[in-house]
């Protein structure tokens, strides 16, 4: 089974080609190059397309899909029509595909099965980084509004934390918030 | 207690009246909450619909058509009852084929633009590299409206001029690279590709049909039916943001809201071109207007004629290679629910249209026409060749029209 693998994350693509490569008789395609699409799909001549969901290209896939001679005709996603759960669960992870009429279905799902874990995978990779981020970002603003308060009262680190836990807790925000107007207000005033 | 509608659009200016509705309180009001769920190409929107991600779409037209006929997915029942805007596209060609045809720095008489393309087109088929134009999507009005006037032009689509499938946003890019030489698309992607020196508008869809059917809200039918007062609610919301829409006064407001990057995520000017029918035509130039570029609220403009639906099906025969079955020209006609859209407003006074299917393209001039309650003037609805579209008589037509 030929597998193309359409995606402009390089990353995801390359996640997903991982998983799938555990798959027998699989051979994965992975193209990432919105300018070359077309004619690489016609060169690889798959039984499959995967491509992610926030892909702006499907709109042309579909219409090469219906007017190509040059392909057996792939057709949306959908494998058979009793497989609505299937295909619910590769849109909630955000992965389409077309699979070539006729292929049996017993062929592509656990293909799909995997694509859609390791769609939900990558977007929890995405997340984690996120909160990862948004974490360190966190910790950061909080370090700088100690640095403000201890520069600024000439008090030690301790009761600088202190200072914006307490405020924190007097108006009902989260530290993060406290520490963020300490930083604006030192900001707009000019401090360095 | 409040209800909510997930509602899937792509970032085009004509996705305004549900997003207005949202962010000027008229939802609220109907006691309605919504979210807005926003992707980058119809098939995703059309699939998040069909799989109940979201509750209702802002959908090109034929797109919803062509889903109840079963021709791009198994086929679903998919209804329509309220049109998101007439018109509001256009057509840009590279400065270099615009420079050839004569454009001279307004919108010409489409007429002479077809006239001279067909010369154009020749002489380019003969140098090898025949003129290509794209359109967004097989299943849009952009792809109907280019065709026909193509073909009424007496250019044969598909043999003297190449149609292609491109992406709103990626437009710009092809005409600059000369991946394309000309495009139909809605705003804001013909004002960015002008911005950027890569297009020039040379025709508004408007001059095409003054009055044609562009996007609408679609919804699955059992979806429709379960949530059937917010769906009125919605149309009525939809309808006080129309009003809103169409006062000079909030232009500015309303191009700021859907600049936001949750939206359309692009420039308020730029969009406000479309809304206050002003367009740059071509990079410098001074803004030109156009009175019907982008047609709202007016008219009964939001509207679902069934006879809109059937000329949709008619050029879906036309240019998709289909045998014309009544069955099917039903089913899409069924597409278009104007009971629902009267059922919403009828206890609102507004004027709503008695009949449910009109003569298109008939009217020369303002004509009123009778309501449940009083009369609504219409304006102009003409197709540019003086054609007229009857729906009681669909064969006859098809067969009249040229180019198949």
């Amino acid at each position: 089974m030929r597998v193309a693998v359409v995606d402009e994350s390089a990353l995801r693509a390359s996640i997903i080609e991982e998983g799938l490569a555990e798959l027998d008789g699989c051979e994965i395609f992975t193209l990432t190059d919105r300018k070359a699409l077309l004619a690489q799909l016609e060169r690889i001549d798959p039984d499959i397309v995967l491509i992610d969901l926030g892909n702006p290209s499907r709109d042309v896939l579909e219409e090469y899909f219906a007017v190509s001679r040059a392909l057996a005709r792939p057709i949306a996603m959908f494998v058979d029509q009793s497989d609505d759960d299937a295909i619910a669960a590769s849109i909630d992870a955000g992965v389409s595909a077309y699979v070539v009429d006729g292929l049996a279905s017993n062929r592509i799902r656990p293909l799909l099965d995997l694509a859609i874990r390791r769609f939900n995978a990558f977007s929890r990779l995405q997340s984690d980084l996120a909160e990862a981020k948004g974490k360190l970002a966190e910790r950061d603003m909080v370090d700088r509004a100690k640095r403000i308060l201890m520069d600024s009262r000439s008090i030690g680190e301790p009761e600088a934390y202190a200072e914006l836990r307490r405020k924190a807790m007097n108006s009902n925000r989260r530290i993060v918030e406290i520490a963020e107007a300490v930083v604006t207000a030192h900001d707009l005033i000019g401090g360095q | 207690m409040s209800e909510d509608l997930a509602i899937g659009f792509l970032p085009l200016v004509d996705a305004c009246l549900p997003i207005l509705a949202h962010e000027h309180g008229f939802a609220e009001e109907e006691g309605l909450r919504l979210r807005f769920i926003r992707d980058v190409s119809w098939a995703t929107v059309l699939d998040r619909l069909l799989y109940g991600h979201t509750d209702a779409a802002h959908l090109i037209a034929p797109l919803a058509i062509a889903t109840a006929l079963g021709r791009s997915r198994p086929a679903q029942p998919l209804a329509a009852p309220f049109v998101l805007g007439l018109n509001g596209n256009a057509i840009s060609l590279r400065p270099d084929l615009a420079e050839s045809i004569g454009f001279d720095g307004t919108l010409g008489d489409p007429r002479q633009i077809g006239a001279a393309l067909a010369i154009e087109a020749a002489r380019r088929r003969k140098g090898g590299r025949p003129i290509r134009l794209g359109v967004v999507h097989r299943y849009s009005s952009h792809n109907y409206m280019v065709r026909y006037w193509l073909a009424a032009c007496g250019i044969v689509p598909d043999k003297d001029i190449e149609l292609v499938t491109v992406a709103p946003p990626f437009i710009a890019d092809a005409l600059d690279s000369g991946e394309i030489d000309g495009a139909c698309v809605g705003e804001p992607w013909n004002s960015v590709a002008v911005d950027r020196g890569a297009g020039v508008i040379v025709l508004a869809t408007a001059q095409i049909w003054r009055r044609g059917v562009e996007k609408v809200l679609a919804m699955r039918e059992p979806v429709l039916d379960e949530k059937r007062p917010q769906v009125e609610a919605l149309i009525r919301a939809m309808r006080k943001a129309g009003s809103h829409f169409v006062d000079p006064a909030n232009w500015d407001e309303n191009a700021a809201v859907l600049a936001r990057p949750a939206y359309l995520d692009q420039d308020a000017a730029l969009i406000r071109r479309a809304i206050s029918d002003h367009l740059v035509l071509r990079q410098g130039d001074r803004p030109v207007h156009y009175s019907d570029f982008m047609f709202q609220y007016r008219e009964a403009a939001n509207f679902p004629w069934v006879s809109q639906a059937q000329w949709l099906y008619t050029q879906m025969v036309r240019w998709d290679a289909l045998e014309f079955r009544a069955e099917d020209a039903r089913t899409a006609g069924k597409v278009f629910r104007p009971d629902i859209y009267r059922s919403a407003l009828k206890d609102i006074g507004e004027s709503l249209p008695g009949a449910s299917s009109k003569v298109e393209g008939s009217l020369r001039g303002l004509t009123q026409v009778g309501t449940q309650s009083g009369s609504i003037t219409l304006g102009k609805d003409g197709f540019f060749d003086d054609r007229i579209f009857d729906p009681d008589d669909l064969e006859a037509y098809l067969k009249a029209l040229p180019g198949r």
